[in-house]
């Protein structure tokens, strides 16, 4: 086998047979995407069904805590949970850039196999196109997931309710800034790590103990503050959360000083948020921190009645402010 | 529990606003904060809510970003347009728009080389790596970061590392000071009292800044940037004010020397040369940044790739970060402020930065 993928690899001929065989159906081995049909047969999906797609493109593709591959496969992941459905499913779509190390690809396959594993769901379909050197940076994954939704009516955005306790299955900031301390090479970052995680076995629980939940979000891209706030404009409501209670590593709370960065508004890919009746806040938040990925959750706010669709932040000093959306990128500050 | 923890501490933060308004006995106070860092921090802590409403704070001319001028965001377009140009560049420059409104984050898409670097150092890692171009690196910021850059050119000649240049905009914090104190056009801002800049004291120590005290009779005092040191610093000024005992004073020894850092000032000294700057807002102030010495003609991008500034009127008319920058006015008094100054389409640089003074009151208060 080579070392480097060719453009051949891409032709539909033998070359894309012999990738496939040897790096996608020997790792995501499952009889449903072993029969190479031109679509997955599936007879176990429930209406109402959660379907969600997205994009994967990150430099660098490895980094403390995961890499492309488990991101790809955990963000689908939390994104069908997120509507309180059970994922079953995945599609996978890669473009990758002639030249790609066959070692490389294979590793990020096997992260990816691992990362299914552990959901337990199964890669089902996929495709593989190879674009000339220059057509794409390395490596792009797309993939879409299904899932029965297990919970009616179904958790979203529209339905935090004044009163609601707000809750977070963790410390923030930690994917953001691990991803910002790879790709720049900063030392003093070398002690923080992705949580890139698959929640959907914890989001189970959570509805086990507490029942339906308002709301379910994982603040991924713009962190708590758009996750928040979004949730805000879309529910009609406001929402007042304790600085104090909001967990995030003193690593990152570090690191997110010396960059002028706030770790609120960092990305997170093993987070979800959960707005619920505050009678039921107690019992999902046992469920979280019986979860491996909930060790550290908390109670952070409640949802207030203020039709300003705002987020307020009371400090640990006492004092007041606004967690505003976020207007684009945080970039580091000079000084 | 660390010294951040215990500088948020509810308690002493209480004991501390009491002791401020003891001292302020009914007065106001209106005190401008220099540094951007600051003026951060007073919002994000919560301190902006908290404070006795007879004070009001200035955010001053110490955010780098802030006082960048057009002139010096034209040059820097017009060197990332050419070939085999690349530019290092902080972070937070890419989105200061030129009159124009062009950025460089324009530039990039339009083909430009600019890399995001987060030291001086990791320019001459980028010039290690692509010897067949020139790497610049735009020097922003303040006496806090040139004495870096000084290492950086220093290492570079010890390397003997010929693609990399500095195009030194350094601005320097005591004479902008004495600019916004000196200006005579009867639109002064009443500024009664300094809280001075902690990171760039740790340079300069507090010599530079006895002018305000021995010629303006009016307090000036080093603090930190934690609620409590701010709270510290304020509570030294208004009792200063009390007292009528005007005097620049340290309420950051942890990390502030009196005396500075000498060796950092010897660096600096050895490369630069202190020449007259433009100031965004402020305009010309003489002998108030930093050029590359001579002796280093070979590393100073406006020698070597005959960098101009050409210094033309300021372009957006309503724009009032000079204004605020000179403590006149504070940002939601300007007419663009959250309307056609945001920033996500900031008009002036003091909506760029995150530690502009009209990001800060955009982002963290209720408007």
């Amino acid at each position: 086998m080579d070392t480097c993928l060719l453009l051949d690899a891409g032709s539909g001929g033998l070359a894309s047979q012999r990738l496939t065989a040897q790096c996608f159906l020997r790792h995501f081995a499952n009889p449903l995407l072993a029969r190479l049909d031109d679509a997955a047969l599936l007879h176990d999906v429930q209406a109402p069904i959660a379907m969600s797609t997205d994009s994967y493109t990150v430099t660098p593709l490895f980094f403390p805590g995961g890499s492309i591959g488990t991101l790809a496969v955990h963000g689908t992941v939390n994104d069908v949970s997120m509507l309180g459905a059970r994922p079953q499913y995945i599609s996978c779509g890669f473009i990758l850039e002639e030249g790609l190390s066959l070692e490389l690809l294979e590793s990020i396959v096997q992260d990816m196999a691992g990362a299914a594993k552990e959901a337990g769901v199964l890669i089902v379909t996929g495709d593989t196109k190879v674009v000339p050197r220059g057509a794409c940076d390395k490596i792009f994954i797309n993939t879409t997931g299904i899932g029965s939704i297990f919970v009616e009516p179904a958790p979203s955005g529209h339905n935090a309710r004044v009163g609601d306790a707000v809750l977070v299955s963790g410390a923030l900031g930690d994917h953001g800034l691990t991803i910002m301390g790879s790709r720049e090479h900063l030392s003093f970052l070398s002690d923080v790590t992705s949580d890139s995680a698959p929640l959907n076995h914890m989001i189970a629980e959570i509805i086990n103990a507490a029942g339906p939940v308002h709301v379910l979000r994982d603040p991924t891209r713009g962190g708590l503050a758009a996750t928040l706030n979004e949730i805000s404009e879309q529910s009609g409501v406001s929402m007042l959360l304790e600085e104090e209670a909001i967990p995030v590593h003193e690593s990152v709370k570090s690191g997110c000083s010396f960059l002028g960065l706030d770790p609120l508004y960092l990305a997170n890919e093993g987070k979800c948020i959960c707005i619920l009746p505050e009678n039921r806040a107690e019992d999902a938040l046992a469920a979280m921190r019986a979860s491996p990925y909930g060790v550290e959750a908390a109670r952070i706010g409640t949802v207030v009645g203020d039709k300003a669709c705002r987020v307020t932040l009371q400090t640990r000093i006492g004092g007041r402010r606004i967690l505003s959306m976020p207007e684009g990128v945080p970039l580091p500050r000079i000084c | 529990m660390t010294f951040e923890t215990a500088l948020h501490d509810p308690k002493l933060c209480r004991v501390l606003l009491a002791r401020l308004t003891r001292a302020l006995d009914g007065r106001s106070m209106r005190f401008m904060e220099v540094c951007g860092t600051h003026t951060v921090s007073i919002f994000q802590s919560g301190l902006h809510s908290l404070l006795p409403a007879s004070i009001t704070h200035l955010s001053g001319p110490g955010c780098p970003v802030c006082v960048t001028h057009d002139a010096d965001v034209a040059a820097f377009l017009e060197l990332a347009g050419r070939e085999k140009i690349v530019l290092a560049t902080f972070g937070d420059m890419l989105r200061v728009p030129s009159p124009s409104g062009q950025t460089l984050k324009h530039a990039e898409s339009a083909g430009a080389r600019v890399e995001i670097i987060y030291s001086p150092l990791e320019a001459l890692t980028l010039a290690i790596s692509n010897p067949d171009n020139v790497i610049v690196f735009p020097g922003i910021g303040f006496e806090t970061t040139a004495p870096a850059v000084a290492a950086t050119l220093l290492t570079a000649r010890q390397k003997k590392i010929k693609n990399f240049c500095v195009f030194s905009l350094h601005k320097l914090v005591p004479p902008a000071l004495r600019a916004l104190l000196d200006e005579e056009d009867g639109k002064a801002a009443n500024i009664e009292a300094f809280l001075l800049p902690g990171h760039v004291s740790t340079i300069l120590g507090l010599a530079p800044y006895a002018f305000l005290a021995d010629k303006h009779r009016i307090p000036g005092v080093v603090g930190g940037f934690e609620p409590a040191d701010i709270l510290l610093a304020l509570c030294r000024m208004a009792e200063q004010l009390r007292d009528n005992a005007p005097a620049v004073v340290n309420a950051y020894p942890r990390a502030v020397n009196d005396a500075g850092n000498p060796k950092a000032r010897a660096l600096m000294e050895e490369v630069f040369i202190t020449t007259d700057a433009l100031w965004r807002g402020i305009g010309r102030i003489e002998q108030s940044g930093l050029a590359v010495r001579p002796e280093y003609a070979d590393m100073d991008a406006a020698v070597r790739l005959g960098v101009r500034l050409v210094e033309t009127p300021q372009q957006q008319p309503d724009c009032c970060c000079g204004d605020v920058l000179k403590g006149r006015i504070i940002p939601t008094a300007c007419p663009l402020f959250g309307e056609k100054c945001t920033p996500a389409v900031p008009v002036g640089p003091c909506m760029v930065s995150t530690e502009g003074s009209c990001a800060a009151y955009y982002k963290y208060s209720e408007h």
